[in-house]
């Protein structure tokens, strides 16, 4: 925190193109995401985006174009390194670990700042109960700030979608992310779950300063939580900018409601 | 018919002791590394002790002084319950302003109402949703200038003017005494016994909500003598999870706490409270019938859940114990083997259950407010949990009587606290004089006019006290009425003694200006469905059902043990059912016959079923009827039934 930041946005994505076999599906795609910023990745069906998510948190690698988090390259790394880096994710479907309770699946998150070794981890003893103390105590903070007290011991497979949802993103801010990547949280929600989830996702900016880019199709969602929205329409980025301008753009509502094309 | 209780000391308060932040100052001394509050937080229970309670408090009422708090100011306290909103009561009260606890939930409307009505200039709220509610009532109150709030999340893009976290207020606090050394202490000293401790808005069925102001003195008083009554001591641990601005919460978990120097825990949030029970296995805990009836309903669903020989043994344990206990109540010998069986159970069934629920460590407990279901009290009675029944009112500073321990009857509320009065009016009505009478409604004289009178307290409640000395409800006031020949006739309380059946869903008794009280049935179609099954009858739908024979037979049955209970009070013994029938469909909110909280509309009913009710007094033994009824999509029809009426005997009263 007391570091000075070092200038530059977080996350440089240029001129990126992921491909399987024949099919194109995200197609030279360039994009900035300012530090603290909330970023919406939008676009129909098909569009690429979560296989843009995917390129970013290294699931796959590009096969044109680089990808830059804080300034330094790191286009071909794999899901661990970019991890340790300071990227966490959210899924689509959920994946939590459904036979876990749920404190431990949010003590997961914090796994990649475990350190130590195996025999003092299996004694629970010295460095080892201090450090479990610590991440615990993390976890806590985590565990209060999304309001999911009273599920801590629950198993996680038990619980209802709305709170895997929300159980999804406490693992993914255990392990204190520079970048939060979220693939549709809000998804299969009611009304009352996406405000909840929408309250989560501004507050986490505002008292973590977490930078977040998101994937969604709500778009009142979009439009109320973003600071910026990128369309993405066939794997083409083609529309970047903050929500009212890309709400008239022309090219946005051509991919959404359809053209007709002689 | 009066009754009264003296307690040996007089009502005199020590002028060191005679007010809530005295009285904390004096266990900050005496008690000062005793736990008084905790709070389950980021996960741990995390203590603070009655020093730390104290100098809490202190800052927050320095942080107030420094923001122009003067004396007789009111702060409304909104929020779960949070040992940072018992501070800031303390806080108030210290500098001789008065706490205005709201309910959490309450809606934006109702809370203006409160504030304005109060003239509320202060508030201290728990987060940031209260802070919401609280600025946009700002906008159109007077009076409100102050908004402090404890949680920090999500606040901090407000830049409104006159709104502060606790926080800075403790800063802005420990600056100002810097300047004003002594005027924390000159405050407190200047408070008085009979200085406003609180305002209380009752909700009330009918109006707008009523601000029941209570003194330190009502309550120091009162909390004392049930404190001694009870025996409550230094250790005793409490749930606070009850809102603040109910004045038991504000009994329980402060003045008595304060008074006897025992320890409040509370909960992490609402949707924890359970947890919580169970982490904490309260000593001393208060909880009104849906609260134990939930408990109840939670044990019983996981008991059905669980493999068969370990539910046979679980519900053959539960019973024993509920005869038992039944018999023990009604001063009746328990059998040797059953005596015998009781270890055992303890053994395998009531002590794991009691350390699952929390109940471990209960010395006493208490269910008020409404009739609670005899099972239900026998149930956590059986467990070996001392749960008692207590009567009590905003009005009264709660305690007006109090079930002692070893004289726990299931249809009483127990016998007066000491110094309390008790007297029942001409027209029936329960009267009651103590130290813990209010000292009348905020702004609204004509309101105290019409419930106190020469200090008595006019309940609202119909009631007597039975040979022992115990009070006895009956209904409220306004639904008792009479028969033709005089005899007293509650509604009410029969039809609750009706439904503790589980065979009875609802029932309608009808009796008013009548010379006998008949009954209007609806059978419990699930119970009453199971029952037939068991029993080989076939039926095809709840009208068909209903009008069985041995349905019949069975409700008899029922009804008879409501005449029999009955016969054993002086009062009601004349008011027995005599006849009755089950009707041919279910009281439906649909039909407008009952609301959709489930509360009988009389007056409909005995339009609506004139026919059925003519035939009950007619000497009929069954009646045609046709009814409308409408259908969940909205289309009526016509039903034609046949109804059956019974006779039932009246039971003669027991030689005593």
């Amino acid at each position: 925190m007391s570091r000075p930041e070092p200038a530059g946005p977080l996350l440089e994505v240029d001129g990126v193109s992921v491909r399987f076999g024949a099919l194109v599906a995200v197609n030279q795609v360039s994009l900035r995401v300012g530090r603290g910023e909330i970023v919406a990745i939008i676009g129909p069906n098909g569009a690429g985006k979560t296989t843009l998510l995917n390129a970013i948190s290294g699931f796959y690698q590009p096969y044109a174009g680089r990808i830059a988090f804080e300034g330094r390259e790191r286009t071909t790394l794999k899901p661990p390194d970019v991890a340790a880096l300071g990227i966490a994710r959210t899924f689509q479907n959920v994946a939590l670990f459904r036979g876990m309770s749920v404190l431990d699946n949010i003590m997961t998150g914090r796994l990649l700042k475990m350190r130590g070794s195996f025999l003092l981890e299996a004694l629970y003893w010295g460095p080892a109960r201090r450090q479990e103390l610590e991440h615990r105590a993390f976890v806590e903070r985590i565990i209060d700030f999304l309001e999911i007290q009273a599920i801590r011991k629950t198993q996680a497979g038990r619980l209802p979608y709305g709170l895997q949802k929300r159980v999804e993103l406490a693992r993914a801010l255990a392990a204190e992310p520079k970048l939060l990547l979220l693939d549709e949280p809000m998804a299969g929600m009611n009304v009352e779950e996406k405000e909840d989830m929408c309250r989560f996702v501004l507050d986490t900016n505002q008292e973590f300063g977490t930078t977040i880019a998101l994937i969604e199709h709500d778009m009142g969602v979009v439009m109320d939580i973003s600071d910026r929205v990128v369309v993405l329409d066939y794997g083409r980025k083609i529309a970047d900018g903050p929500p009212a301008a890309v709400r008239k753009d022309q090219a946005v509502l051509d991919a959404y409601l359809g053209v007709a094309h002689d | 018919m009066d009754t009264v209780a003296r307690s040996t000391d007089a009502l005199a308060l020590d002028p060191e002791r005679d007010t809530f932040p005295k009285l904390v100052r004096e266990n900050a001394r005496r008690l000062g590394s005793k736990v008084a509050i905790r709070e389950k937080d980021f996960g741990i229970w995390q203590p603070y002790t009655w020093s730390q309670y104290f100098e809490q408090a202190r800052l927050i009422a320095l942080g107030l002084a420094s923001l122009g708090f003067a004396r007789g100011d009111r702060v409304a306290i909104v929020g779960d319950n949070r040992p940072q909103l018992y501070w800031a009561v303390m806080a108030a009260q210290a500098l001789g302003g008065v706490p205005v606890p709201i309910y959490q939930d309450s809606i934006e409307k109702e809370m203006e109402y409160i504030i304005e009505h109060a003239e509320a200039r202060f508030a201290v709220v728990e987060d940031q949703e209260q802070v919401d509610k609280l600025l946009a009532v700002r906008a159109r109150c007077r009076h409100l200038q102050h908004v402090v709030y404890d949680d920090p999340r999500g606040m901090r893009a407000y830049s409104e003017p006159g709104l502060v976290s606790l926080a800075e207020l403790a800063e802005i606090g420990k600056k100002f005494e810097v300047r004003h050394p002594t005027h924390f202490d000159d405050e407190v000293a200047r408070g008085a016994a009979d200085d406003v401790a609180i305002i209380c808005y009752t909700s009330g069925t009918t109006g707008a909500p009523k601000g029941a102001m209570l003194s330190h003195r009502n309550l120091i008083v009162t909390a004392r003598n049930a404190a001694r009554f009870e025996g409550l001591r230094e250790d005793e641990e409490v749930l606070s999870y009850l809102p603040m601005a109910w004045v038991g919460d504000h009994v329980f978990s402060y003045a008595q706490a304060i008074v006897a120097g025992f320890a409040i825990n509370c909960p992490e949030s609402a949707a924890t409270v359970l947890a919580d029970l169970k982490e904490i296995a309260p000593t001393y805990f208060f909880g009104p019938p849906r609260i134990w009836e939930s408990i109840l309903t939670g044990v019983m669903l996981r008991v059905e859940d669980a493999a068969r020989p370990k539910r046979a043994t679980v519900h053959f344990f539960l019973r024993l114990a509920q005869n038992i206990e039944r018999k023990r109540l009604g001063r009746q010998p328990v059998p040797l083997w059953q005596r015998l069986l009781y270890p055992l159970g303890s053994l395998l069934v009531y002590g794991p259950l009691k350390d699952n629920l929390g109940f471990s460590r209960v010395r006493r407990a208490y269910t008020a407010g409404e009739a609670i279901g005899p099972e239900i009290f026998l149930f956590f009675r059986g467990l070996g949990v001392n749960v008692k029944q207590l009567y009590g009112m905003t009005e009264a500073s709660v305690f007006v009587t109090i079930q002692r321990d070893g004289d726990v009857r299931l249809d009483t509320v127990g016998t007066p606290i000491p110094d309390v009065a008790i007297r029942i009016s001409p027209e029936g009505e329960v009267l009651f004089r103590s130290p813990g009478v209010f000292q009348g409604y905020a702004k609204d004289p004509e309101a105290t006019r019409q419930t106190v009178e020469d200090g008595w307290i006019r309940s609202g409640d119909a009631g007597f006290v039975d040979h022992d000395g115990h009070l006895k409800i009956i209904d409220r006031a306004k639904d008792v009425s009479h028969l033709a020949d005089g005899t007293v006739f509650a509604p009410k309380f029969l039809e609750n003694k009706l439904k503790f059946s589980p065979y009875v869903r609802e029932a309608v008794c009808i009796g008013q200006g009548r010379p006998c009280v008949t009954a209007l049935v609806n059978i419990d179609l699930a119970a009453v469905g199971n029952w037939a099954e068991r029993r080989n009858i076939a039926y095809t739908s709840y009208t068909d059902l209903a009008q069985k024979a041995e349905v019949y037979e069975l409700i008899q049955a029922e009804v008879k043990r409501v005449n029999r209970s009955l016969a054993e009070d002086e009062i009601l013994r004349g008011a027995q059912v005599r006849r009755f029938l089950i009707l041919h469909k279910e009281l439906d909110p649909d039909d407008e016959e009952i609301t959709r909280t489930r509360k009988v509309r009389r007056g409909y009913i005995a339009q609506k079923y004139a026919p059925l009710i003519e035939a009950l007094y007619s000497g009929q033994d069954r009646v045609q009827v046709e009814a409308k009824v409408t259908y969940e999509d909205g289309r009526t029809g016509t039903m034609r039934a046949d109804v059956r009426i019974r006779d039932v005997d009246v039971v003669a009263a027991a030689a005593r």
